[in-house]
């Protein structure tokens, strides 16, 4: 657990260095006539937690599925804790400590919530496929501790009283709750988070806005998240960082970025 | 002189091949069509489309040896009366599985090729059986090339049908409605597009197709309960196609009957049988679009 | 937010939820059943001991279905191509002199291979376009089978060696019966270990959703090809003791018609569990005979046709595909909930919920 200083709200990006955390370079990404990423230069730093805003189509989401190797950059480089992740197959990207949730929630359906948790933590080994059929002692203890883990996640995000029901039968609040859950239950250093609150009512938000802040002092966990509510984005986020069209119009703290008259017109309204 | 007489036989067997492959073809590709159109409506391959083929020989079997129907007659009403079963099929039991995962639609239509395959066996008995057309047993000669007049009249329903049916689906209100709804439902029925009783006219325009197939191929093949394998063989000229395409339904159908023929004679006693699956697993495993087929993109 | 500060009490309950049988009613009703299988052949007629072999077969089968298409998603229209490639290597091992346990790891090994030949290729193959790879592979692997004389004897079909195990036949219906029996409690332990582990869980996240799966490190196309291999091995294995049950194979038996008889099993029964893989071969295998015993109320002309046992079959799988998509299973599970519940039982908790697809054409 490590004790978080609070960071520069707005410092210019350092060229790429072994102390730099995270750093997207010229990224882009076309596909079939649209370019949907446009030289996007972004970095972030440890601890700290970066929203992403802007309207929709402004290529957000593309970002994330950069980062997460979902997509393959047309051109320019990411680079986590001084490991180039460009090309990296994507299945290697939890191990590289980056977890993220979908837009759309990506819940496994037919399991249960502590199914679904268990499987966070599948990055850890848990013996060959024969040890595994066998249930040899190697495979049981490995199970004890994975569940050890899964448990402290549950505990942190109060999910004790649904962690045997099937996850198709629980609400929607509580099944965005599990999906933060299950990408924690990785153990990543950094968390990518997309539309965290979409669908959640002003009681929901603002507990997950205290979850963010436990996950980001607590486990020590950096958070880069997509949002639209700008209450959640206000409370939580250090820098806020806005696209559109596929490039970044602007970065800065929540206040500076909110009166930014460019901002107003592309996005926020009056 | 001698030499254009020695490759003569040779073409000539060529050409032979290749009318016998594209009078085959045409009906793989006719039952294919029959597929195709249910799939672009419904988005279901409906399994039971050769079970309705065989179905439609054996109504025409009763209806001509039976009730001693002059054929004309046998081929219009075995085609109404399959084309309102398809349409009573699609409205009553394939609507109830709206919404859910293919594999629910592909049990569903499995299930019910498997009820009317058990329903005509205890019907009409396991004998094979046939009837008269009035092209049975006569045959055509092109020169040195030759062709029962059935194949002939099959080639020109699908040529027949093909055209007919792009007609009606560029030009007839009622065809543009069914294109529409194929390539967006919901939007389609923002404009007022019944989209639900659309679909359950596509199944029986599908299924007039089957009964069509079925009417004219059993004089050729008789009619027995076998006939139900033809959907295998137009599934494998759907695929090579490409799948939502109606026009690369029926160049597959055709390629498929040449492949055949061609395979027959010139490669190893027995491959002719496998060459649809081999084509079929080919092409879904190297380049699953298909000849005429969309691309199939990835969304996360 | 003290999780994990008893540490060693956690763990026994963690270990201990990972026990089979935890209640003692649990307990008491598989000892029953235990006894009830072990007593069933001394006090059966041979027919139907017959019978309850078969069903442990097709039990096997269907577990291995179970493994590729309920827990991992991978539609197979094919399985009984690696029936009969089981069955077919089993056969000529024997025939060889291999020891009967040899011949039964030849088998699965070999239908093992079969599945990953198949399981390569669909990596990228899913849903309705993996059916049709299935379902074309079962009927080229039945032709390829009647064609390869010199190995299967052609559609002449092959006879099978006694099964013996250190000189003592397993060949006698009890002694046969046996057999079945323990290679079923063997595979079907073997699969819940596995299904219950990591591998398991990967299955299911590759099931449900590939894409959060791969963010969670699961490597998609290998464990998908593992499904295939295993399944495949599985069935293999339930092929080599079908040679013995019906002592002479033809590639006919190894058909279409075993694969969708095979896919009607795992439906019905109830996809993504074991005990489903079970209740639907009980009731599929069941089928046959329970159908002869009606057709004694039929009237003569339709009982007389062979027909009847393919309308049935259809009938069953529409029944259970419109009215109860979860299968035997879905029924058990909400029977336990009702008897758990009773009087308080809720109408609508019993409802399924409906959940819309996106079109499967922009996938």
């Amino acid at each position: 657990m490590r004790a978080m200083a609070d960071s520069q709200p707005f410092a210019p990006a350092p060229p790429p260095s072994a102390g730099v955390f995270f750093e997207a370079r010229e990224l882009n990404l076309s596909f079939g006539g649209v370019h949907a990423v446009r030289d996007v230069n972004l970095h972030v730093e440890r601890g700290e937690v970066l929203a992403l805003i802007g309207p929709n189509g402004a290529g957000k989401t593309s970002v994330l599925n950069l980062v997460t190797r979902v997509y393959d950059a047309s051109s320019g480089s990411i680079h986590f804790e001084a490991q180039d992740l460009t090309r990296v197959p994507r299945h290697e990207i939890v191990r590289h400590g980056i977890a993220r949730t979908f837009q759309n929630i990506a819940l496994f359906e037919g399991a249960t919530v502590l199914e679904n948790l268990l499987l966070g933590r599948h990055r850890a080994g848990h013996g060959s496929v024969l040890a595994q059929m066998l249930n040899l002692p190697s495979v049981q203890r490995a199970e004890a501790q994975t569940r050890r883990c899964v448990e402290d996640v549950v505990c942190l995000l109060e999910l004790a009283p649904v962690r045997h029901r099937p996850v198709s039968e629980l609400p929607y609040g509580v099944r965005k709750v599990v999906e933060l859950a299950r990408a924690l239950a990785s153990g990543p250093r950094l968390l990518l988070l997309d539309e965290p609150a979409s669908g959640l009512n002003a009681e929901e938000t603002r507990q997950l806005a205290g979850w963010i802040e436990d996950i980001r002092i607590e486990l020590g966990v950096t958070i880069v998240m997509v949002e639209h509510d700008m209450s959640l984005v206000s409370a939580v986020a250090r820098r806020v960082v806005v696209m559109e069209q596929g490039s970044v119009l602007m970065t800065g703290s929540a206040a500076e970025v909110q009166s930014d008259p460019r901002v107003i017109a592309a996005y926020l309204g009056t | 002189m001698n030499r254009t007489h020695a490759i003569e036989p040779q073409l000539a067997q060529f050409a032979q091949l290749a009318l016998q492959g594209l009078a085959a073809g045409a009906i793989y590709g006719l039952v294919a069509l029959g597929l195709v159109l249910g799939y672009k409506a419904t988005e279901v391959i409906n399994f039971a489309h050769g079970d309705i083929v065989m179905l439609s020989a054996f109504l025409g079997w009763g209806m001509i040896e039976l009730l001693h129907a002059p054929f004309w007659l046998a081929l219009v009403a075995g085609t109404v009366l399959v084309a309102l079963l398809a349409y009573g099929l699609e409205a009553g039991i394939m609507r109830r599985i709206v919404g859910q995962p293919q594999f629910a639609g592909v049990l569903l239509t499995i299930g019910i090729g498997f009820m009317i395959r058990g329903a005509v066996s205890m019907s009409f008995g396991p004998d094979s059986r046939n009837y008269a057309t009035p092209w049975t047993g006569q045959s055509t000669h092109f020169g040195a090339l030759v062709l029962s007049d059935l194949s002939i009249v099959i080639v020109a329903a699908a040529l027949g049908i093909t055209l007919l049916l792009y007609l009606f689906l560029r030009y007839t209100a009622l065809g543009v409605a069914v294109h529409a709804a194929a390539q967006n439902q919901l939007a389609a029925y923002l404009c007022g597009v019944p989209v639900k009783r659309l679909n359950s006219i596509v199944w029986a325009l599908s299924g007039a197709i089957a009964a069509l197939c079925g009417l004219l191929l059993a004089p050729i093949t008789l009619v027995d309960l076998g006939l139900w394998m033809v959907i295998l063989k137009a599934l494998a000229a759907l695929v090579l196609g490409g799948f939502g395409s109606a026009p690369g339904a029926i160049v597959g159908g055709l390629i498929i009957g040449l492949i055949e023929q061609f395979a027959g004679v010139y490669f190893a006693d027995g491959v002719k049988d496998m060459m649809p699956y081999l084509v079929l697993i080919g092409v879904l495993v190297l380049y699953p679009r298909g000849l005429f087929g969309e691309a199939h993109g990835r969304r996360v | 937010m003290g999780g994990g500060s008893s540490g060693v009490n956690d763990d026994a309950v963690y270990l201990d939820s990972r026990v089979l049988l935890r209640t003692p009613r649990e307990r008491l009703v598989y000892a029953a059943l235990a006894a009830a299988l072990l007593a069933l052949p001394f006090l059966l007629p041979t027919y139907y001991v017959g019978e309850l072999s078969f069903i442990f077969i097709m039990c096997v089968a269907s577990l291995g279905l179970m493994t590729l298409t309920g827990y991992t998603g991978q539609v197979s229209l094919g399985q009984a191509a690696f029936i009969g490639i089981g069955a077919y290597v089993h056969a000529n091992l024997l025939t060889l002199g291999v020891p009967l346990p040899l011949a039964l790891a030849g088998a699965a090994a070999g239908a093992a291979l079969a599945g990953l030949a198949i399981g390569f290729p669909a990596i990228r193959i899913s849903g309705l376009h993996l059916a049709m790879v299935t379902l074309a592979f079962s009927i080229l692997t039945e032709h390829v089978l009647g064609r390869w004389k010199s190995v299967t004897g052609g559609h002449g079909g092959m006879p099978v060696p006694d099964p013996s195990l250190f000189g003592w036949s397993l060949g006698g219906p009890r002694a046969f019966y046996f057999f079945c029996l323990v290679v079923l409690c063997v595979v079907l332990l073997l699969l819940l270990n596995l299904l219950r582990s990591a591998t398991g869980r990967a299955f299911i996240g590759i099931r449900d959703s590939e894409v959060a799966a791969q963010g969670l490190g699961i490597r998609v196309g290998r464990t998908k090809v593992l499904a295939f291999a295993m399944s495949a091995g599985t069935c293999g294995v339930a092929g080599a003791l079908l040679a013995h049950q019906t002592q002479f194979i033809t590639p006919e038996a190894f058909g279409l018609a075993l694969s969708l008889q095979l896919v009607l099993m795992v439906f019905v029964g109830g996809m993504g569990s074991l005990r489903g893989a079970i209740l639907g071969a009980l009731l599929i295998g069941l089928l046959p005979s329970l159908i002869s015993e009606f057709k004694a109320l039929l009237p003569r002309r339709i009982s007389e046709q062979s027909g009847l046992e393919l309308f049935v079959y259809g009938a069953v799988l529409c029944f259970f595909v419109l009215i109860e998509p979860r299968g035997l299973n879905g029924r058990w599970l909400k029977l336990r909930a009702w008897l758990a519940n009773f009087p308080m039982v809720r109408q609508t908790s019993s409802r399924p919920t409906k959940v819309y697809m996106h079109s499967e054409r922009s996938r």
